[in-house]
């Protein structure tokens, strides 16, 4: 499962790389957000992936037993998540609207016309 | 005491909603922002005297004992940073009054600026390395809108530039914060420290070092990840420069500070070298990309790229002297520049323009200004008895004791760049004879009526300050070496935030 995932990261990170370096602004936004999702499945990943393991304690206990999976990789994922479409929304409208203004999709066109 | 480590985050936060329920009353947000900043330089004081007085204090959130709750922590080096941000965003909120446009005003400028501050004292407080990415990112959200906020095609671009690149260190510091969890199982700062030295692939440790140094350089503007910020903090209003140019960079210094004092200590040698290079290399190209401009605020926005050198010069040397001097010198410069940009903005009131090529003459007009601008402007050249001079020589006796003398020649030469860029500035718009055709560039409407008091006297009180720091360079020094020796021995920390 790990080798899957992690063939799936690379694939990730290689194509938000790709998007980023277009001079597209649509592409962009798409890149970032490719970017996003591969490091949170870095982290869903490095966090060690368990099956069948809640991180529940039994009745009776007060710790838990070895098997768990642990919860925090997920929570932290679920935070950037969060914080990742907070950005990601941002960044549409920021783009959206110097598209408005400028007519250009071109980063190029769009950083030399102001100068 | 938990109060104290707390209201630096809910008092902007406080303002900040309060702000959003009064949307269409800009007067009542403006009295009770400026409330709110008056209280964040309060706390500040008042937390920097607690900690001065009873050493290190921490406080866990939700009564979780750390390291498994978030914590909050404040050392010297915190509450010195908090009690400059409450005195910078009182200042330029004050500023704001009489230069913010009335649009501007209108989409939301004073909840978003009080949001901004809330992250940036939530970085310096906060003692959890994943809880640091969520205020970097608090502060960068808000950091985004301001620098947006307007709308002007200028704006757009640059703003497109600085979301895209901060997103991108974001995800950086996003990746090793996880990958820290997983080679240690902790994210405290303080329970790292102890855990860092017991893992056993310490290559793995040092490429998250790597990580991090790259993910907070891009947001200090370090050499080579700094392109981002000459093109984008000239854009926006004069306040909104002046206070990104305050604070966010020094975020980004403070969290190399952070990291590379406490959790990344042993066997960073070879890092501590890389960091000097970069240091020299910041320097320079800072101080060159300076000379080069004519616009003002551009002038002034390499000029930061330059100054966070000697930030980082402090941190690479790894010495209680060089680190003090780092802090001193981060104090300084925070006064020194914000100081400059406001000024700048005082001129382009007087004349419409911010080009030197444009201005002329203001020192016969405004013989005051003039006097004004050159407090600022000398103390960040480095010249005694104003406070860039005890910063630039705390730093340099500490690379001439480490013998680096490399890094001290470069230090030396930069400093004679700036004074030349400096007096660039006093000859195109102070001394020289007004250019023909200059005194007919279109005021801003929005603006022009309100009074230019509240923009002078957030200048005199930034004079002021450097001079002070200046003057009374002895105890403040005792204050950073202080600082720096509880950073260079985290034993207080520790015990504050893990109970002993």
């Amino acid at each position: 499962m790990e080798i899957v995932l992690a063939i799936v990261i690379g694939v990730l990170y290689g194509a938000g790389v790709y998007m980023i370096l277009r001079r597209s602004l649509f592409k962009l936004i798409l890149g970032l957000s490719l970017l996003g999702h591969a490091s949170n499945l870095v982290i869903f990943t490095v966090g060690r992936l368990t099956r069948n393991a809640p991180p529940l304690i039994p009745e009776g206990a007060y710790t838990l037993a070895a098997p768990y999976s642990d919860p925090l990789p997920q929570a932290l994922i679920l935070t950037a998540i969060v914080i990742g479409f907070g950005v990601q929304a941002f960044a549409i409208v920021l783009i959206k609207r110097a598209h408005r203004i400028t007519r250009v999709d071109d980063f190029d066109v769009l950083s030399t016309q102001q100068v | 005491m938990d109060l104290l480590l707390v209201l630096p985050i809910v008092i902007p936060f406080g303002t900040a909603i309060v702000c959003l329920l009064l949307w269409d009353r800009v007067v009542w947000q403006q009295v009770i922002t400026l409330a709110g900043m008056a209280g964040l330089l309060v706390t500040g004081m008042v937390l920097l005297a607690t900690i001065s007085e009873d050493g290190v204090q921490a406080t866990q959130m939700g009564g979780w004992p750390a390291p498994f709750g978030i914590t909050l922590v404040a050392d010297l080096f915190s509450a010195i940073m908090v009690l400059i941000t409450g005195g910078m965003g009182f200042l330029v909120i004050l500023y704001s009054l009489s230069s913010m446009d009335r649009p501007r005003e209108r989409f939301g400028y004073y909840p978003l600026f009080s949001i901004m501050l809330m992250g940036v004292c939530g970085a310096f407080l906060t003692g959890d390395i994943f809880n640091l990415y969520v205020w970097f990112e608090v502060l960068l959200i808000s950091s985004f809108v301001l620098l947006a906020l307007g709308g002007e095609s200028a704006q757009l671009a640059s703003s497109i530039q600085y979301v895209t690149i901060n997103l991108l260190s974001s995800t950086i510091f996003l990746l090793a914060a996880g990958m820290l969890y997983a080679i240690t199982g902790t994210l405290n700062m303080a329970d790292l420290h102890q855990q860092i030295p017991a893992v056993e692939q310490q290559g793995i440790v040092l490429a998250l070092a790597m990580m991090l140094l790259v993910a907070f350089g891009i947001k200090a503007a370090i050499f080579p990840l700094f392109f981002w910020l000459p093109v984008s903090y000239h854009t926006p209003p004069i306040s909104v420069s002046a206070i990104f140019a305050a604070l966010l960079t020094k975020v980004g210094v403070y969290a190399l500070i952070r990291i590379f004092t406490l959790i990344f200590v042993q066997g960073m040698d070879g890092v501590h070298q890389l960091i000097l290079v970069i240091a020299a290399l910041t320097m320079i190209t800072g101080v060159f990309g300076a000379v080069a401009q004519y616009d003002l605020r551009s002038l002034l926005a390499f000029h930061i790229v330059s100054q966070i050198g000697y930030m980082l010069m402090g941190l690479g040397l790894f010495s209680s002297l060089a680190l003090a001097g780092a802090i001193y010198f981060m104090v300084h410069n925070i006064v020194a520049k914000a100081n400059l940009f406001l000024i700048s903005g005082v001129v382009n009131r007087l004349r419409h323009t911010y080009d030197l090529k444009k201005l002329g003459g203001l020192y016969r007009t405004q013989p005051a200004l003039g006097m004004l601008f050159l407090v600022p402007a000398l103390s960040l050249a480095g010249l005694p008895p104003l406070s860039g001079f005890w910063g630039k020589l705390m730093l340099i006796r500490a690379g001439l004791e480490a013998k680096d003398y490399l890094i001290v020649a470069a230090a030396l030469f930069v400093s004679l760049w700036t004074l030349y860029s400096m007096i660039k500035i006093w000859n195109e718009a102070f001394l020289k004879e007004q250019p023909e055709g200059a005194a007919s560039l279109a005021p801003d409407p929005d603006v022009e009526q309100r009074s230019i008091w509240f923009m002078l006297v957030p200048v005199i009180a930034l004079t002021a300050i450097t001079i002070v720091l200046g003057l009374a360079a002895e105890p403040v020094f005792h204050l950073m070496q202080r600082a720096a020796e509880q950073l260079l021995d985290p034993s207080e920390y520790l015990g504050a935030v893990l109970g002993s």
